[in-house]
């Protein structure tokens, strides 16, 4: 795989430069619902501007480049380690250049070693699938929208949340509602009911590699999805949170099973400045096709 | 769109009300988490730095060196104020600001303090750090970087046409206190 690390090199700059096109399309789709000469207008211009100058001028997007995530579907005879030094490596580079942020501290001595390598960054899932094919996602998830994901574990008495949709439903909404003005919305959720702590948060992340018009295999849970996100649009959150219609520009769920004693509803929410990409690489690691 | 010029007097400041939209040319200094506890523990202003009838931005920016050694600030938005809510209202009164700029509003303590000392709190498009960035024409200095470190240092900005949005002005009101309860209340008719 001579040419890994040039392609995700450039899989990093253009993630953190330019957004997808799914995405593009909801904020544009959000400008024109916004009541025209009101500052939730504004905001969704500007965001628009910003994300055309991020674009022409290749630089980032936000300038909290965030936690870098890789999701790589790989076949079983995989050398993932070699993989995993190589993005490291491709990490470094793309801090080197200014795609990404120095975003890395050392929690304990609050050290910025400047590099965004360290324990826990960037962070690597590896899938095996019965593919030949390689591909790799990679999310840059900001720390903003990263403080406002929420964990539920039901029955919860202060929503009167019990454990069924209706009481997973209770918990979204008040996610939505907590989340305002902090994580720069209009936002997406990524939703994981089920599983452990750990696995419904890491699972509601894996929500948000959906393309945001796509239709959950599941139809009540595609009906949740679009309740959640028609009823945000009532709140009159808007984006910034300076009250308007655009709270959310999608929701997306996934369920995994749980145990009899919990019933977790974990809640990810991921700001405007979505910034997902992939790419499928062929045997020397060379891009053949974008995802988004 | 009205038009801010730095400095700003009381006046311009007191004409102020929630919703609209600003335009800021002049100068700006950026102070966030650092700055705000060192000013917090007694700490002085460093020479040069002039917050009185100023306005201050939370505000963790890139900036580079270009060749001829100036700097140039290629990514600037804001970052969350509320964590600077323990220090605000001392700050605003100890050294007379006018406007603080950054996302997310602010709480009581802060809001109180607009409203004694003639101050507004602005909100800039949070992860708009190209558009914002743009307007800063020049960086004319630096203070604190040795102490803070880059993102923490205390950046003087020259600005032109800076967009934020007063959501809390100095008479009491403030957008997040409103759309919050107005939410609230909207969230039961649907539950
Ligand atoms: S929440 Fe998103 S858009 Fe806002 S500052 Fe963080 S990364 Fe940027």
């Amino acid at each position: 795989m001579t040419n890994l690390q040039d392609s995700l090199l450039e899989l990093i700059r253009r993630t953190s430069a330019e957004i997808p096109d799914d995405v593009h399309r909801a904020i544009l789709n959000a400008l024109e619902q916004e009541k025209k000469g009101t500052i939730a207008e504004s905001a969704m211009k500007i965001i628009d501007q910003n994300i055309a100058l991020a674009k022409n001028k290749s630089q980032p997007i936000c300038q909290d480049t965030g936690s870098i995530l890789f999701y790589v579907d790989c076949p079983a005879n995989f050398d993932q380690l070699t993989f995993a030094d190589t993005a490291r490596e491709a990490v470094k580079l793309a801090t080197k250049k200014g795609y990404l942020r120095q975003n890395s501290v050392d929690s304990l001595t609050g050290r910025n070693d400047g590099t965004n390598v360290g324990p826990g960054s960037p962070t690597l899932h590896f899938h095996q699938h019965r593919s030949p094919e390689i591909t790799v996602r990679l999310m840059l998830k900001g720390g903003g929208c990263e403080n406002v994901g929420a964990q539920y574990s039901l029955p919860d008495e202060r929503l009167k949340a019990n454990r069924d949709l209706d009481g997973c439903r209770k918990a979204i909404l008040d996610a939505v509602v907590q989340a305002q003005g902090k994580g720069c919305g209009p936002g997406v959720l990524g939703i994981c009911i089920g599983g452990d702590r750990a696995t419904g948060y890491e699972f509601s992340k894996q929500q948000l590699l959906r393309p945001l018009d796509d239709r959950n295999p599941d139809p009540k849970l595609q009906e949740l999805e679009d309740d959640i996100v028609q009823t945000a649009n009532k709140l009159g959150i808007g984006p910034m949170g300076f009250g308007g219609k655009t709270t959310l520009l999608g929701a997306k769920i996934g369920v995994l099973n749980r145990l009899p004693a919990s019933y977790f509803v974990s809640i990810s929410y991921m700001c405007w400045a979505f910034r997902r990409q992939g790419v499928v690489l062929d045997s020397n690691g060379n891009i053949q096709r974008w995802l988004y | 769109m009205i038009q801010l010029t730095t400095p700003v007097s009381e006046a311009a400041i007191r004409a102020l009300k929630v919703g609209d939209e600003v335009a800021i040319t002049g100068t700006l200094f950026t102070g966030r988490d650092a700055v705000h506890k060192y000013l917090h523990e007694g700490g002085k202003l460093p020479e040069g730095v002039n917050l009185k009838d100023g306005i201050l931005y939370h505000c963790g920016p890139v900036v580079v060196k270009a060749e001829n050694g100036d700097w140039k600030c290629v990514a600037a938005g804001p970052t969350t104020s509320i964590r600077e809510e323990p220090y605000q209202a001392q700050v605003i009164r100890d050294f007379g600001l006018r406007g603080v700029i950054g996302k997310g509003g602010m709480g009581d303590r802060t809001l109180k303090a607009c409203q004694e000392h003639g101050c507004v709190y602005l909100h800039a498009v949070g992860g708009a750090a190209q558009v914002l960035a743009a307007c800063i024409t020049r960086v004319r200095n630096v203070y604190m970087m040795e102490q803070f470190g880059a993102p923490e240092a205390i950046w003087e900005f020259e600005v032109k046409d800076f967009p934020a949005v007063v959501t809390i002005d100095s008479h009491g009101r403030s957008l997040h206190r409103e759309v919050l309860a107005a939410s609230q209340a909207e969230l039961a008719k649907h539950l």
